[in-house]
């Protein structure tokens, strides 16, 4: 048995953590998001006014359902790119399997901001891929609606989160006994039937896992609309940004946190429950 | 109900001159076997023999480098393993983890897409033949081993195939439960009529199951024949040495006369250096041996006995030097020098290798 000065010890450096960097800053916020300003002061007068604006007001909505599009784009998009390299990788790659994974991680050692700014790059009016499209003569101008625009914003998140959705599926994919493959071709399954009725439920928890980060990752995501959304491609994140910045209006800003960590954390519950349900261990 | 010894039996399957390898490690050499149509029939060796990579081949998971296997008369070996009526019991059941027992069980018939009532009553027959039928909505994780071992054989005789491969089924069960499946699987398989290719390291399980064993060493086969067969005769030292015990003697023929050093008997093998295997049991303390014809009598001193119930394994040093094992019906300890005798007919000329 432990003794209590021992118990005490190494549990008091987590509290600290969880105290010091969640559960004080949240609290601030969340009061934060019951005060008010006037005449550019924040006042402490408890109300739900910052709420009802965020209803009333339709511009925050608009942003929000945006965002939430964007996100799910994002999610899908990298799950459609993310699983098929993933399922290569675990089950036909061979003795490439090692390289090939590397490759897929290599990218997550790159700065995000020199990502951010590679698409602005490919994507702008006098860019590559406008060049390469004038070349080709497939296009006379260049193209506007590449750069600056949710269009922009979803292409630059698939290519950042598609390793995060990868990495989990992945690790899902290699954690089912070749065994069970094996029983499902010996019983009569060809390729496809073995797929959808051994691999893909098998491999749900690693796939759940993966769509939450990519979901979840896009939906607080503020530097991919700075750098190529433009104003149609603006996210809540920004919005956030501009109200704690500029704007100098913490609680509408913090209120509009809140609601987005609620949610947040309403959907991990939910993904959590939903891996429960589809792990056999 | 068919059986190896009804004439003229026909063999179902036939592996022709297969070889199979891995990189420059060789696992099968040109190896031939036929399996006859309704028998039980045990591959046995010892981990590496290249048993289990026979077994997969028969399956279709892996592709022989040369050489064909023809099941009824048609190729087997160039169908995809979805395609052949062949099915697997494996090692560690390989139950899908995400169905329940049911489920797993009409894997085999929804996945060739039989009807709907038509997989019910048939889950349910097969069910009831491995006595899971309780356990129809139980997940595997909550079975035991034994329950798991019952619904891996159900789902993989659903699909009536010709040919049942098991690949050391019972190595994961305990003692007791082992004795208890391997009768239930002997009677199942009279019971079904399909024909067994069961692979085992395990000698005493062979024996007990098998109407033929082929006995496997580094990728070639030993021997197959018969449990009583192959124990009564076998035909190299390695095959004499692995089903059960035995004691080699190593010497020379010469015009009809075997030296084994200390012992000399006579025997009709040609002349020139001979190995012998003599059975323990075949040894008799000379006190209460009866009659017995052509005997070879030697002295020995009992170096070490050990009580095994019905039983005692005695290793005797004989006054010559030879160290032979001796076993003997339980009789009380036993200590200093005594007389044995044995058969000369006992003593089975054996080759030293293939």
């Amino acid at each position: 048995m432990y003794s209590k000065t021992y118990k005490l010890f190494v549990s008091l450096p987590p509290i600290l953590w969880v105290a010091l960097f969640l559960l004080v800053p949240y609290a601030l916020m969340f009061a934060h998001s019951l005060w008010s300003v006037q005449n550019g002061n924040i006042v402490h007068h408890w109300n739900l006014q910052n709420y009802s604006e965020l209803l009333k007001n339709p511009i925050y909505l608009e942003v929000l359902f945006r965002t939430m599009r964007i996100a799910a784009g994002v999610t899908l998009l990298s799950l459609f790119l993310g699983y098929p390299l993933a399922y290569y990788l675990s089950f036909h790659a061979g003795p490439r399997k090692e390289l090939l994974y590397q490759l897929v991680i290599v990218p997550l050692w790159v700065s995000y901001l020199v990502r951010g700014y590679a698409w602005k790059t490919i994507l702008g009016s006098d860019g590559v891929l406008n060049g390469f499209l004038q070349y080709l003569h497939i296009t006379r101008e260049p193209v506007g609606f590449l750069l600056y625009s949710p269009f922009a914003v979803v292409l630059m998140l698939t290519h950042i989160y598609t390793p995060f959705v990868f990495l989990p599926i992945y690790a899902s994919l290699e954690h089912i006994p070749r065994a069970l493959v094996e029983a499902s071709h010996d019983l009569g399954a060809g390729q496809r039937t073995t797929f959808f009725r051994v691999i893909l439920p098998l491999s749900m928890p690693g796939l759940l896992a993966g769509a939450t980060f990519a979901f979840v990752l896009s939906l607080g995501d503020f530097l991919a609309p700075l750098l190529v959304g433009g104003p149609s491609g603006t996210m809540i994140a920004n919005i956030v940004q501009s109200l704690f910045g500029a704007a100098y209006d913490w609680p509408l800003g913090a209120a509009i946190s809140v609601c987005i960590l609620c949610f947040t954390i309403g959907l991990l519950f939910l993904a959590e429950i939903l891996e429960k349900r589809w792990s056999f261990e | 109900m068919t059986s190896a010894s009804t004439s003229p039996a026909s063999s179902l399957l036939a592996v022709n001159s297969v070889s199979k390898r891995f990189g420059e490690k060789e696992v099968l050499k040109t190896l031939s076997l036929d399996i006859l149509s309704g028998e039980f029939l045990t591959l046995l060796g010892e981990s590496g023999s290249g048993k289990t990579t026979l077994l997969r081949l028969v399956a279709g998971f892996e592709q022989p480098t040369s050489g064909e296997i023809w099941m009824s008369g048609a190729r087997l070996d160039t169908l995809p393993p979805y395609r052949r009526r062949v099915n697997t019991v494996f090692q560690h059941y390989a139950l899908f983890p995400h169905l329940n027992v049911r489920e797993n069980v009409a894997y085999g018939l929804r996945a060739n897409g039989a009807p709907k009532s038509e997989i019910a009553s048939r889950v349910a027959d097969t069910l009831m033949m491995v006595r899971m039928e309780e356990f129809a909505d139980a997940k595997p994780m909550r079975l035991s081993g034994g329950q798991q071992q019952r619904v891996a054989l159900a789902r993989a005789l659903i699909n009536r195939p010709e040919l049942l491969l098991l690949d050391e089924p019972l190595s994961a069960l305990d003692a007791n439960l082992r004795k208890e499946m391997q009768r239930e699987l002997k009677s199942l398989q009279r019971e079904v009529g399909i024909t067994f290719l069961f692979v085992t390291h395990d000698q005493e399980e062979a024996m007990a199951l098998s109407d033929r064993i082929a006995l496997l060493r580094d990728g070639a086969l030993e021997q197959v024949a018969t449990p009583r067969e192959i124990y009564a005769h076998p035909a190299t030292a390695y095959c004499a040495q692995f089903i059960g015990q035995t004691n080699l003697l190593r010497g020379s023929i010469s015009s009809g006369i075997a030296d084994m050093g200390s012992l000399t008997f006579s025997c009709t093998g040609p002349s020139g250096p001979a190995v012998f295997s003599l059975r323990p049991e075949s040894i008799l303390l000379a006190a209460n041996a009866p009659q017995i014809s052509g005997p070879v009598r030697f002295r020995g001193a009992i170096r070490r006995q050990i009580y095994t119930g019905a039983s005692e394994l005695l290793e005797v040093q004989s006054n010559l030097g030879l160290l032979l094992r001796v076993r003997v019906p339980a009789c009380g300890p036993l200590s200093g020098e005594h007389e044995f005798v044995f058969s000369a007919s006992d003593a089975i000329c054996v080759k030293e290798s293939l």
